[in-house]
C-alpha cells in the first residue's frame, strides 16, 4: 500500500498545528516520522486515520484520493493505527481483548469461543509470540501487550501500521523481539510508520525518515544518505547547543544527600550527593526505576530504607509532608494527574502547597494570597487572564509554570523535577530552563530527571545513569555525552 | 476563567430563582402557605435536614458520601435519650451525643482511610451496624420518659424573640460552615481533597486527616440535628432518622455541588435545603399526598441536576 499526504493544514481552536504537512509512504518499507513534541508527528497520523479532519491538503492510498471518517473506516482499509497508550482492558483475556467487538458468534448471540482462540493462535504464532490466549491482559508485560495491539492488526490485515513510541515502556530484549517482529512485516509487505524519539533505533530499524518542525514538512531522506546530526538539524532547525541558556553558578557545598535507599524490587542502594547551585541530571531508560526513586525520596513510596540528609542532617521522609517540611520540592513527572487541580483556578494551585506562608492561625489571608500569586504570574510569566484562570485552559508550558510557582515560594533547599518540560513546546522548554537556571543561582540543589537526553546533557552539571533501579554511574560534564550515558542505561560499561 | 465564576454565580442564582418561584407560586396558590409563622415553622422544620447537609456537603466535596447520617442520628439521640432517663444532668447528656455523634462518623472516616473503603460501602456498613445497635440498645421500644428539662426544649421549641432557637442554630451554623470552606486553610484542603487528590497529597495536604475530619463533622453534625428531633418530639424512637441521608445529599445536589467531589459552595446546599423544604411543606399544605409528593421531589432534584451539567 502506497500513501501520499500533501499540504496538510490543521488547526484547533485557531492555534496552527500543521502547516503545509506531507508524508510519504511507500509498500513494504518502515518510515520513520521524526520531529520534536508538538511537531505534528501524531496529529498528521490522527488526521490520516481519520481520527482528526483536516482543514486542508489531500490523502492518496494507492493511487485515490481518501478521506476516512473515523479510525475503523481507515481500519477496515487496512491502515491501523497503535497509540503510545495501548488500547487494552486489563481484565480481560488475550483473546476477548483481540475480538472485542468483532466476537465470532453464532445467530443467537453465543460467542465460538473455540474458532476465536485458534485463530488468536494462529496469529501468534505468525509472529513467533508465545502467549497463552486465555491469560489476563493484566498479566502481560508490557512488550506483550504490545504484541497482542501488533496481532489486532494483522487479525484485520493491516497494509500499513503507525507505531507511536513503541519502545518508550520497552526492556532491551523486548525491544529486540519488537524489531525482529516489524522486520518480518516488512517482508511480507506491509509497511510500517515509526513513530521514536530514539535515534539509535530508527538509524538501526528504519529504511527512510522524514522530519516534521512545527507542523511543517521538512524532508524525507533514505536512512543510508544521512546521520544523527542531521536529522537532530533538520529536526531543530539550528544547532543544538543554543537551546539551553548558559549557568555560572558557583557550585557549593553539598545539600543533599542519599545514602543506600533501597525498596527491594524497585532499586537497591542508591547513594548519590547534590551541591548547592548544582543540577544533576537522571537519566535511564522507561521503567529503570527513576520515578521511583525520586518519589522515595519525597516520602511517597512504602518499604523504603535508607538514610537522607539535608545540609548535612539526617532527615525522615516517611510523607510529603514531611519532606516539605524538610525543604524538598517535587514536580512531578505528570502534572495532569500529580501536579495540578486542573479543573481549579492558577490562584489555589499555587496556594496548595503554600498554605501555610498565606495563613494565620488556619486563616487564609486573601492579601497574602493575592500577592504570591501576583509574583508567582509575573516572575514565571505565566500567559493567563489572572490569578482566577482555569488551569484546563492553559497551555502544556504555563500549567508546568504554574506547578514551578506553587514549588519556588516552599522555598525548598532541593527541588526534584521529574520530566520538567514533557508536552511543553520549545519556546517554553527555553523559559523552563531559565527559571530551573535561576533557582540554581539561589543555591538550590536541582535533581532532574528527564528521559530526553539532550536535555539531560545541555542542562545538567553532573549526570547519574539508573538502570533496573541501580545507580550505574554518576558522569562528570566531561564524561557525560549520548554514547556513554546510552552505554550505562543499557547495561554496557564504559571501560570496555 | 472570570467567565466561568460569572456562570457560577448565575448557577447559584439559579436554584435561588427556583426557590424564589416555588415560593411565589405555592404562596399565590394558598394564604395558608404565606403566613409569617407558616415560614418560621418551614424554617425550623429545615434545620434538621440543613444540618446534616452542611456535613454532608464536605463530605461529598472530598469525594465521597456518608449515607450513615440518619443512622448516626438514631444511636446519638438514643444514648442521650437513655442517658437523661438514667438521670444524667440533661446538658450534659447532650454534650455526650456531640461527642459520640462525633465519634461515630468519624469511625467512618477511618474506614475509608485507614480501611481503605469506598465511601459507599464504609458508610453502608456503619449506616447498617448502627441503626441496628440502636434497635438493640431500645430494644426496638422509644425511650419516652426525659422528664420536663428547660435546656432540652430550648434547642426544639425555644424561641428568641419569636424567632426559634433551631433556626437561629441553623444560621450561625451556616455561617461557621461558610467561614471555613471559604476562608481557612482546612476549607482549601477539602477543596483540594476533592478535585485532586494525588496531587493534593504531593502538595503536602494530609489527605487521611482531612477526611477524618470531614466524616467525624458530618457524625457531629447528625446528633446536633437529632437533638432538635430529640427535643421537638421529647422522645427517641428506634427508627428515628430513617432516610434522612437521601433528603441530606438531595440537598446538596440541588446546590450545585459536584457528587465527584471538589466543586460547589455551602451556600447552594443552604439554598437546596430550602428548596426542599418549601416542597415539603407547600405540598402538604396544598394537600398533595405524600407519595406524589416524593415524585414531585425527585422530579425537581432531576431537572436540578440537569441544568447543572449543561455548565
Amino acid at each position: 500500500m502506497q500513501i501520499e499526504m500533501r499540504g496538510i493544514d490543521k488547526s484547533f481552536g485557531g492555534n496552527a498545528v500543521l502547516k503545509s504537512a506531507g508524508f510519504l509512504l511507500d509498500h513494504g518499507e518502515i518510515h520513520a516520522l521524526m520531529g520534536e513534541n508538538g511537531a505534528g508527528k501524531s496529529t498528521l497520523m490522527k488526521i490520516l486515520t481519520g481520527v482528526y479532519t483536516k482543514d486542508a491538503g489531500t490523502v492518496i492510498v494507492d493511487g485515490q484520493e481518501v478521506c476516512y471518517k473515523n479510525a475503523q473506516e481507515a481500519e477496515r482499509a487496512g491502515i491501523v493505527f497503535i497509540h503510545q497508550e495501548l488500547n487494552v482492558l486489563f481484565d480481560l483475556t488475550v483473546e476477548e481483548n483481540m475480538f472485542l467487538g468483532k466476537e465470532i458468534k453464532n445467530r443467537f448471540g453465543v460467542c465460538n469461543k473455540k474458532e476465536m482462540q485458534k485463530q488468536v493462535r494462529a496469529i501468534l504464532d505468525r509472529l513467533g509470540v508465545k502467549i497463552d490466549p486465555n491469560q489476563k491482559m493484566s498479566e502481560l508485560s508490557v512488550g506483550q501487550q504490545q504484541m497482542i495491539e501488533i496481532a489486532k492488526a494483522l487479525m484485520v490485515d493491516a497494509q500499513v501500521i503507525i507505531m507511536d513510541e513503541p519502545t518508550a515502556a520497552l526492556t532491551q530484549s523486548e525491544t529486540e523481539v519488537l524489531f525482529q517482529v516489524v522486520n518480518s512485516l516488512r517482508e511480507k509487505g506491509v509497511s510500517i510508520v515509526y513513530i521514536s524519539h530514539r535515534m539509535e533505533e530508527i538509524f538501526e530499524l528504519c529504511d527512510r525518515i522524514t522530519v516534521l518542525r512545527d507542523g511543517t514538512y521538512i524532508d524525507t531522506k533514505r536512512i543510508k544518505d544521512t546521520d544523527m546530526n542531521d536529522v537532530v538539524r533538520m529536526m531543530i532547525g539550528r544547532e543544538i547547543g543554543e537551546r539551553y541558556p548558559l549557568r555560572d553558578t558557583k557550585i557549593g557545598k553539598t545539600v543533599f544527600e542519599v545514602k543506600d535507599l533501597t525498596c527491594p524490587g524497585v532499586f537497591q542502594n542508591v547513594s548519590f550527593q547534590v551541591h548547592a547551585g548544582e543540577v544533576l541530571g537522571v537519566a535511564g531508560l522507561m521503567g529503570a526505576g527513576r520515578t521511583e526513586i525520586m518519589q522515595a525520596i519525597f516520602g511517597n513510596m512504602p518499604h523504603v530504607t535508607g538514610h537522607i540528609y539535608i545540609d548535612g542532617k539526617e532527615v525522615q521522609n516517611k510523607n510529603p509532608q514531611q519532606a516539605i517540611k524538610n525543604g524538598v520540592g517535587f514536580i512531578t513527572e505528570d502534572r495532569k494527574v500529580e501536579g495540578l487541580m486542573l479543573e481549579e483556578s492558577i490562584m489555589k494551585n499555587i496556594s496548595l502547597a503554600n498554605l501555610g506562608r498565606i495563613s494565620k492561625n488556619g486563616v487564609l489571608q486573601k492579601k497574602a494570597e493575592q500577592d504570591l500569586v501576583k509574583q508567582g504570574i509575573e516572575e514565571l510569566h505565566i500567559k493567563c487572564f489572572g490569578p482566577d484562570h482555569e488551569c484546563t485552559n492553559l497551555s502544556g508550558g504555563n500549567q508546568q509554570k504554574v506547578v514551578f510557582a506553587k514549588w519556588i515560594y516552599t522555598n525548598p533547599k532541593v527541588l526534584i523535577l521529574d520530566e520538567p518540560t514533557r508536552g511543553v513546546d520549545i519556546g517554553a522548554k527555553k523559559e523552563i530552563y531559565s527559571i530551573i537556571n535561576e533557582l540554581a543561582a539561589k543555591g538550590v540543589a536541582v535533581i532532574m530527571v528527564s528521559s530526553e537526553l539532550p536535555e539531560v546533557l545541555g542542562m545538567a552539571d553532573r549526570i547519574m545513569v539508573v538502570r533496573e533501579g541501580l545507580v550505574r554511574g554518576i558522569l562528570s560534564k566531561e564524561e557525560a555525552n549520548q554514547e556513554n550515558v546510552m552505554i550505562l542505561a543499557t547495561g554496557g560499561n564504559l571501560n570496555e | 476563567m472570570n467567565n466561568k465564576k460569572a456562570m457560577n454565580r448565575i448557577q447559584d442564582l439559579g436554584a435561588l430563582i427556583a426557590l424564589v418561584l416555588l415560593v411565589i407560586v405555592i404562596g399565590i396558590i394558598s394564604p395558608e402557605f404565606r403566613t409569617v409563622g407558616n415560614f418560621l415553622s418551614l424554617l425550623r422544620q429545615s434545620s434538621i435536614n440543613g444540618l446534616i447537609a452542611f456535613g454532608m456537603t464536605c463530605v461529598i466535596l472530598t469525594g465521597g458520601i456518608d449515607l450513615s447520617v440518619g443512622s448516626v442520628l438514631a444511636l446519638s439521640t438514643a444514648l442521650c435519650a437513655g442517658m437523661i432517663s438514667g438521670g444524667v444532668p440533661v446538658g450534659l447528656a447532650m454534650i455526650l451525643a456531640l461527642v459520640i455523634g462525633t465519634g461515630l462518623g468519624a469511625v467512618s472516616g477511618v474506614l475509608v482511610t485507614t480501611g481503605r473503603l469506598q465511601p459507599f460501602i464504609a458508610t453502608l456498613v456503619t449506616m447498617t451496624v448502627y441503626r441496628g445497635l440502636t434497635m438493640i440498645y431500645m430494644d426496638g421500644k422509644p425511650i419516652s420518659d426525659l422528664g420536663d428539662s428547660f435546656t432540652l426544649k430550648l434547642i426544639g421549641k425555644g424561641n428568641f424573640y419569636h424567632i426559634p432557637i433551631a433556626v437561629i442554630l441553623f444560621l450561625v451554623i451556616f455561617g461557621i460552615f461558610m467561614f471555613i470552606l471559604e476562608k481557612t486553610t482546612f476549607g482549601r484542603r477539602i477543596y483540594a481533597t476533592g478535585s485532586n487528590w494525588m496531587a493534593s497529597k504531593l502538595a503536602g495536604v494530609n489527605i487521611s486527616r482531612t477526611k477524618l475530619a470531614v466524616y467525624a463533622i458530618s457524625g457531629c453534625m447528625a446528633a446536633l440535628s437529632g437533638l432538635i428531633l430529640l427535643s421537638r418530639l421529647n422522645s427517641a424512637q428506634p427508627n428515628l432518622g430513617d432516610g434522612y441521608e437521601l433528603d441530606a445529599i438531595a440537598a446538596v445536589a440541588l446546590g450545585g455541588t459536584s457528587m465527584n467531589g471538589g466543586r460547589g459552595r455551602i451556600w447552594g446546599t443552604f439554598v437546596g435545603v430550602l428548596i426542599i423544604a418549601v416542597l415539603n411543606n407547600g405540598l402538604n399544605i396544598l394537600g398533595v399526598s405524600s407519595y406524589y409528593q416524593d415524585v414531585v421531589k425527585g422530579i425537581v432534584i432531576l431537572i436540578a441536576v440537569l441544568s447543572d451539567r449543561k455548565r
